[in-house]
């Protein structure tokens, strides 16, 4: 059972690993879409819309990227975790629910119009376009996070006659005060990714000395959205999420600060490598009292650490926590360097010819790709080992039925899939990258389907 | 309430069928019907700006069910894992095959996706036809609630049933050749020239297909479920659904024979409506027959609790409103024929 319970996690993080790489950038650029096109109207300038045609064009490889590998996302909840959906269905099942209802739709139905129909629909029309696909995008991600937000800190609730969970308060659910800050949180992370790519790609122009008008245009704007979120990521969205841990899931608090001995005045590690067998971290570079200080702005705050819960509420994969909280908070640091370095030069009038800040730029671009993805890694291993918090462990969730050999059948399948996708997707993004917004920016004809002409 | 979300669900279902039928439909035939780049262009135009959204029903439908139906949610999904786990393979070949293929124009990149995109169009009528012939038969669920198919058995309707058995291959064939029929009338209202005669020609064709299977289906049918003609029995109401599927389908017939393609398009339509729909109400109010009755999932022991669902209803309405809304906006914006492009610079 424990085996296939195993087999059943990996499928579904490999999958919702694969699939988050595309989501946070269409959510990001979606937002630098709507900048883009606003620029052009109040403008007036043409190549605002030549650049928004040229993202259009990547936005559309990685929505489609997003839609397919999203629709095993809601399937596996059935097929790989039966137990958990025939007891909670009715509460999750609402919020995924509404996703399709009132996101997918209004994306799937406004990315067509946005990409396609320029032409037909003047220059306000196409706005709204690009604005009710930011909507659709947004809203979709805030339906996921209300989702997950409900497993990380359960609300609105109460358990049926059957044993079955069932809603309580609609307006509870949605309005999960965990789910308000992870939102802003990740989206914000999302934000961050569409804001690298953008600048990414603009200094690779005007280091490559081509397309210099958009790399400029690609380069300010990727910084001057940039730098906002990376600021708001860490304050305070950041430290809210933080101290949301802190109280609601103290033991997943000190898994992933690597704190084993409760402490009044407890370090902030900032490296070292957990020993969970011997209880301790080795080659620790800490700074004294921060973590009390940075939890209860009090220096001598009491933090409780791992020897204080038993060791079955704690959180599975430590090793794997403790590291993936560290990369997160740590490139997110770096952004703010990064971003704020690019801001104060652009303001001196400097980056465009600062070639040393445009090589960083540019180079950064994996970067928020990775911050993004362990800071999801921290969310889920730090829930473990419970599927809903409090509520259901997560060795009880999964299929009862269904064996870890049929599981590893279409994990393999998958892998094998996504691979061959992967490949696509760098092949094709590069490829309008390489041709650039002066070649694919001109104005596409009328919808396709189109015979008034 | 649960009897409601019922109705709705199936609604819901058939919405999907008759709108992703018709772009299933026309890649399962798109090999056929074009034959040059610039007809397959055609054919992919004309799904173009609405298959994306005509798929999104399939994931609200699987939401609804969802929050609606939980534990036939669990159940279900996790006993049909590998049939499943292929669609979604299906799915995902099928929608980089359309969006991909317009991104370069070569002669080594364009007949790769027109496989896939034929292929998996193809192989997902079957499929969605054997998955409903599967609820239609029954599944072999024990007293836990869940049961697990394996791909096939030995072919025959015991108790160890598989996925794929001689029933369930009927009905697949059912749908594809209806999903045929539905999306070679969709060309043959949006295309001209040789896709447009070749569609119709198809059509025509696979017609006969369709009246021929859908005889058998019936009549094996009733056999395989007893449940079916008691249901009919004891409340002679529901003959309207089939009713409906036969007029659609001689409606199909008769709109060809005088060239009225809308009107041939839509029958189509209402023919799939009313199988899906007759199929329906035929196992209400089950929601998954089990081989052993005994153990058949019913609306009762598997809804979810009276808040949700009552909750659920007002932003479900308020859900079907809008995308009402945003489906009249898309398919007006692209309404008209698909012409020919001559040349195309890429």
């Amino acid at each position: 059972m424990q085996h296939a319970v195993d087999a059943h996690r990996l499928h579904f993080a490999f999958t919702i690993t694969f699939h988050y790489i595309f989501p946070q950038l269409t959510m990001g650029l979606a937002l630098l879409l709507v900048y883009l096109k606003t620029k052009a109207l109040r403008t007036g300038d043409d190549h605002y819309n030549r650049a928004a045609r040229f993202w259009g064009k990547i936005f559309g490889i990685n929505f489609a990227m997003g839609v397919v590998t999203g629709i095993p996302m809601e399937f596996q909840f059935g097929t790989n975790w039966a137990e958990f959906s025939k007891s909670a269905g009715g509460v999750i099942g609402q919020t995924l629910a509404m996703e399709g209802v009132f996101s997918f739709f209004l994306e799937s139905s406004f990315l067509g119009v946005f990409l396609f129909g320029e032409q037909k629909l003047g220059r306000i029309g196409h706005w709204w376009s690009a604005f009710l696909v930011w909507l659709g995008s947004w809203l979709s991600g805030y339906f996921i996070v209300a989702t997950d937000a409900w497993m990380q800190h359960p609300v609105a609730y109460h358990v049926g006659a059957n044993g079955r969970i069932e809603l309580a308060s609609f307006w509870g659910l949605l309005l999960n005060k965990w789910a308000l800050w992870q939102y802003a949180h990740t989206m914000l992370g999302a934000v961050q990714t569409g804001c690298f790519v953008m600048a990414a790609v603009g200094a690779f122009y005007l280091l490559t000395h081509r397309d210099e008008v958009y790399g400029r245009t690609f380069v300010k704007g990727g910084v001057l959205v940039g730098v906002v979120a990376a600021v708001l990521q860490l304050y305070p969205t950041g430290d809210a999420q933080g101290k949301l841990v802190a109280t609601q899931q103290p033991v997943t608090l000190a898994a992933m600060e690597g704190l084993f001995q409760s402490e009044q005045g407890a370090p902030l590690a900032i490296l070292g490598q957990p020993d969970v067998d011997q209880r301790k971290l080795d080659n620790p570079m800490e700074i004294p009292r921060m973590l009390s200080f940075l939890t209860y702005q009090k220096w001598k705050a009491n933090i409780q650490g791992l020897n204080d819960f038993p060791q079955d509420l704690w959180p599975d994969r430590i090793e794997m926590l403790y590291y993936s909280y560290h990369i997160m908070v740590g490139l997110g640091t770096i952004f703010i360097a990064v971003m704020g370095l690019a801001a104060l030069q652009l303001w001196r009038g400097k980056l465009f010819k600062s070639r040393w800040m445009l090589w960083l730029l540019m180079l950064s671009v994996p970067l928020p790709y990775i911050a993004n993805t362990a800071g999801w890694i921290t969310a889920e291993i730090g829930r473990q080992p419970w599927l809903i918090y409090g509520l259901m462990r997560t060795t009880q969730g999964s299929s009862p039925r269904v064996s870890a050999g049929s599981v590893w059948f279409t994990l393999i399948g998958f892998m094998g899939m996504y691979s061959v996708l992967a490949i696509l997707w760098l092949f094709l993004s590069w490829r309008e990258v390489e041709l650039g917004p002066e070649h694919t920016g001109h104005l596409p004809g009328p919808a396709l389907a189109d015979s008034d002409d | 309430m649960g009897t409601l979300w019922f109705w709705l669900v199936a609604l819901m279902i058939a919405v999907y069928v008759l709108l992703d039928g018709f772009d299933l439909g026309a890649g399962a035939i798109h090999l056929v019907i074009a034959r040059s780049d610039e007809e397959r262009k055609q054919v992919l135009s004309s799904i173009g700006p609405v298959w994306n959204g005509n798929e999104v029903w399939l994931i609200a439908t699987g939401g609804v069910l969802y929050f609606a139906f939980p534990a036939l949610y669990a159940s279900g999904f996790s006993g049909f894992y590998l049939p499943l786990m292929i669609v979604l393979w299906l799915l995902i070949l099928r929608g980089i095959a359309i969006e991909f293929r317009d991104h370069i124009h070569s002669e080594v990149w364009d007949p790769v996706w027109d496989f896939l995109f034929c292929a998996s169009s193809l192989l997902l009528c079957v499929f969605f036809g054997a998955a409903l012939g599967n609820v239609i038969r029954g599944v072999p669920l024990d007293a836990s609630g869940y049961f697990f198919e394996p791909l096939w058995t030995d072919f025959q309707i015991g108790t160890e049933t598989g996925i794929l058995d001689w029933y369930t291959l009927l009905v697949g064939l059912l749908a594809l050749a209806a999903l045929i029929v539905h999306g070679a009338l969709w060309l043959v209202v949006k295309t001209t020239g040789a896709v447009h005669d070749r569609s119709l020609r198809i059509a025509r064709l696979a017609w006969w297909l369709v009246a021929a299977l859908t005889i058998a289906v019936t009549i094996t049918s009733f056999r395989v479920q007893p449940a079916i003609a008691q249901h009919f029995r004891s409340a002679p109401w529901g003959y309207v659904f089939p009713l409906f599927a036969i007029a659609g389908l001689a409606g199909v017939r008769w709109a060809m024979a005088r060239g009225y393609e809308w009107n041939s398009f839509v029958a189509a339509g209402c023919y799939l409506a009313g199988m899906l729909l007759s199929a329906v109400f035929g196992i209400f109010p089950m929601v998954l027959p089990a081989r052993n009755a005994a153990y058949s999932l019913t609306i009762e022991n598997t809804q979810a609790g009276r808040y949700g669902l009552t909750i659920g209803l007002i932003w479900w309405i308020l859900g079907v409103f809008l995308v009402t809304g945003y489906f009249i906006f898309v398919y007006r914006s692209s309404a008209g024929k698909v012409p020919l492009e001559k040349h195309v610079d890429s």
